[in-house]
């Protein structure tokens, strides 16, 4: 398992934790479920590095065989 | 041993025969609060009476963690010893997801402070050294119990309360009315304030039991433990906590609609319990199931009547930021009201409390809503989010900061409110922040920083700066000699703290409340002046 290296969030985690929950407030499944799929567009996109955008589409995909 | 819940003596109040001369102040409720209120107003020389309806301490351990600043609060209170002594100390928090520990967190990981970042001890021991600690005040402080609070009425410049005895009602009279009444404060209700908030649905069952062995297993040293999703309670949390006399704490997350009254009893109990600790003998000392809020008033002085503890603001339990809170509260008060009460400050003052007392408390309501949002997630997609940061975390950093089991009780910074005096150049410690502690040598061998500042405000000095001599302002010096007393700085803990060639003005509730590279007498008074609210827009000089 490869490892995220750096906590970007401490120590502001939990507001950004709190955030992301607000984001989703009274949405249904399927609009949270859109929600999700921007969101992820949008921070691939502030990213950009597509050898750091696939690692961690890895690193995310490894934990489906659980 | 169960504790042994002696109940306090009930003499009927003088009130009943004949009108009683106006006190200075009532408290309302004998609980952790208004006991600590009364002894902090009695070392500052004002008198009161406090009204409480029961005849014993809290039933049930209650508040059981106590944190580091509260600690030095009591201590100047004068019960820190006893606390310490029969309190279980502790610092170190472990998270686990189902078996595995995935995050643990320190609490204090620095050296260098008298007191530690926590200990645990029932709610009814602290109540029981604080009656016997207010007892020592036998002139300043009159303890009434069995005496309910029943009506009260603001007359401007006092309030006068009702008050039912076993011997019949009788009225007094006092110039400030401080409602200490709980989370259900009559006092409150009666004005029809406001106190909604978030409730949370989840119920939690909270469970002490004695043990002669440790549902740690081996683990000798204390810690407070928490899981999300354990084996013996899948899907749901639990919080493990040791505590004086072989007594453990348990609390349990329940389902939302789980029936209170039916878990809250021996039946449904007992399995949990067995379900945690395996075949060990244990006895069940108390138990009760909870739902919780997070509220506070929007002001928390109303003319005579001035809100403090739980009446003012209640938390969820996660963060152990309830009592700890109402003991900032009343450290934050005491020494305010005493010099209005004085006749040095002008009534303004009080209103101070107010702003940043309300603030520590939104804090503290910020915190513990966030912990128990992260325990008990509401939609499908809040536990989706949960569940995956719960994964990530047995791999990654960032994730385990993210598991929010609590995040326990810190001091409040004051910085940038009306009574600190902003420094010109960044201070070491931000004037607005609760005095660090550090390790001193003195006169008479090794003590504490938090031990020797004297009561009332005072001007500390650090390494090399010269400190004005100001009529009736204490000074003290640290790493450096002068006519004031002075103690060595072995370990360097109070220079890498405060820096080398600082003073500070000092609060006598310990916050900071100015900085100085090189004090004169009148940057010094200015910022006295400032503190005592003589700078607050209602106060008339
Ligand atoms: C399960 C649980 C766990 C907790 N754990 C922690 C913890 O670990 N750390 C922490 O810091 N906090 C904790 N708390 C919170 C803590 O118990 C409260 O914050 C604390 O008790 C508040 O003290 P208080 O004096 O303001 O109110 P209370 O302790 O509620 O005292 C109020 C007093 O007022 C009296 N009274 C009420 N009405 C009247 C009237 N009309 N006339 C006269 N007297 C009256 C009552 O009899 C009582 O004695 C916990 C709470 C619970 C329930």
């Amino acid at each position: 398992m490869t490892t995220a290296s750096h906590d970007n969030l401490s120590p502001h985690q939990d507001d950004f934790y709190d955030a992301l929950m607000a984001a989703h407030t009274g949405l249904s499944e399927t609009q949270s479920h859109a929600l999700n799929a921007r969101l992820v567009l949008l921070m691939a996109n502030e990213i950009g590095d597509l050898a750091k955008l696939t690692a961690l589409m890895r690193m995310a995909r490894d934990y489906d065989d659980v | 041993m169960a504790y042994d819940y002696a109940p306090f003596p009930y003499t009927a109040p003088p009130g009943l025969a004949a009108p009683e001369p106006r006190h200075p102040v009532a408290i309302v409720g004998a609980g952790p609060i208004g006991l600590a209120m009364a002894i902090d107003l009695a070392q500052h020389g004002i008198a009161s009476v406090v009204l409480d309806d029961n005849n014993v301490v809290s039933v049930g351990s209650r508040a059981i963690c106590w944190a580091k600043r509260t600690l030095e609060i009591f201590d100047r209170l004068g019960v820190a010893d006893r606390m310490m002594q029969k309190g279980v100390t502790w610092k170190i928090g472990r998270q686990f997801h189902g078996r595995d520990e995935v995050f643990a967190f320190d609490l204090l990981p620095e050296d260098g402070h008298r007191f530690p970042a926590f200990i645990n001890l029932q709610q009814y021991y602290v109540e029981e050294y604080l009656v016997d600690r207010a007892r020592a005040f036998p002139d300043l402080i009159d303890l009434r119990f069995l005496n309910k609070v029943t009506a009260h009425e603001d007359h401007n410049d006092h309030a006068r309360l009702t008050v039912e005895t076993p011997d019949g009602p009788y009225t007094l009279e006092a110039d400030y009315l401080i409602a200490c009444d709980g989370a259900g404060s009559p006092t409150r209700t009666r004005m029809g304030l406001d106190f909604t908030g978030q409730t949370f649905q989840e119920q939690f069952l909270i469970a002490d039991i004695e043990m002669a062995d440790s549902p740690f297993g081996d683990h000798a040293t204390p810690e407070r433990w928490f899981w999300f999703d354990p084996p013996f309670h899948p899907g749901k949390s639990a919080l493990l906590h040791m505590q004086p006399d072989n007594i453990y704490r348990i609390d349990l997350q329940l389902d939302v609609d789980a029936d209170g009254r039916a878990e809250a009893t021996e039946e449904k109990v007992l399995p949990r319990i067995r379900a945690i600790v395996g075949d060990k003998p244990f006895r069940l000392d108390w138990m009760s199931v909870y739902k919780f809020r997070c509220i506070k008033l929007d002001r928390f002085v109303h003319g005579r009547v001035i809100f403090v503890g739980d009446s003012a603001h209640v938390v969820s339990p996660f963060g152990a930021r309830g009592g700890n809170g109402g003991i900032q509260d009343i450290d934050n008060l005491g020494w305010k009201l005493a010099a209005v009460l004085q006749g040095q400050a002008p009534a303004a003052l009080i209103e101070s409390y107010h702003e940043e007392r309300s603030f520590g408390s939104a804090e503290n309501i910020l915190n513990s809503a966030r912990a128990t949002n992260f325990m008990t997630p509401k939609t499908p997609v809040e536990a989706l989010f949960r569940a995956e940061v719960l994964r990530l975390a047995h791999d990654h950093p960032f994730a385990r900061r993210l598991l929010n089991s609590g995040r326990l009780s810190q001091p409040c910074s004051l910085a940038g409110m009306a009574l600190q005096t902003p420094p010109e150049d960044p201070a070491p410690m931000t004037p607005g922040r609760a005095v660090a502690d550090a390790p001193l040598t003195g006169p008479e061998g090794d003590t504490w920083l938090v031990r020797v500042l004297p009561a009332g405000f005072v001007l500390l000095g650090v390494g090399a700066v010269a400190l004005p001599a100001i009529d009736g302002l204490a000074r003290v010096g640290i790493a450096q000699t002068g006519d004031h007393p002075c103690f060595d700085d072995p370990g360097g803990f109070a220079r890498a703290r405060y820096g080398d060639g600082w003073a500070y003005l000092i609060r006598p509730d310990g916050h900071v409340c100015a900085a100085f590279r090189a004090p004169t007498e009148a940057a010094v008074r200015r910022a006295l002046s400032r503190t005592r609210g003589n700078d607050l827009p209602e106060a008339t000089a």
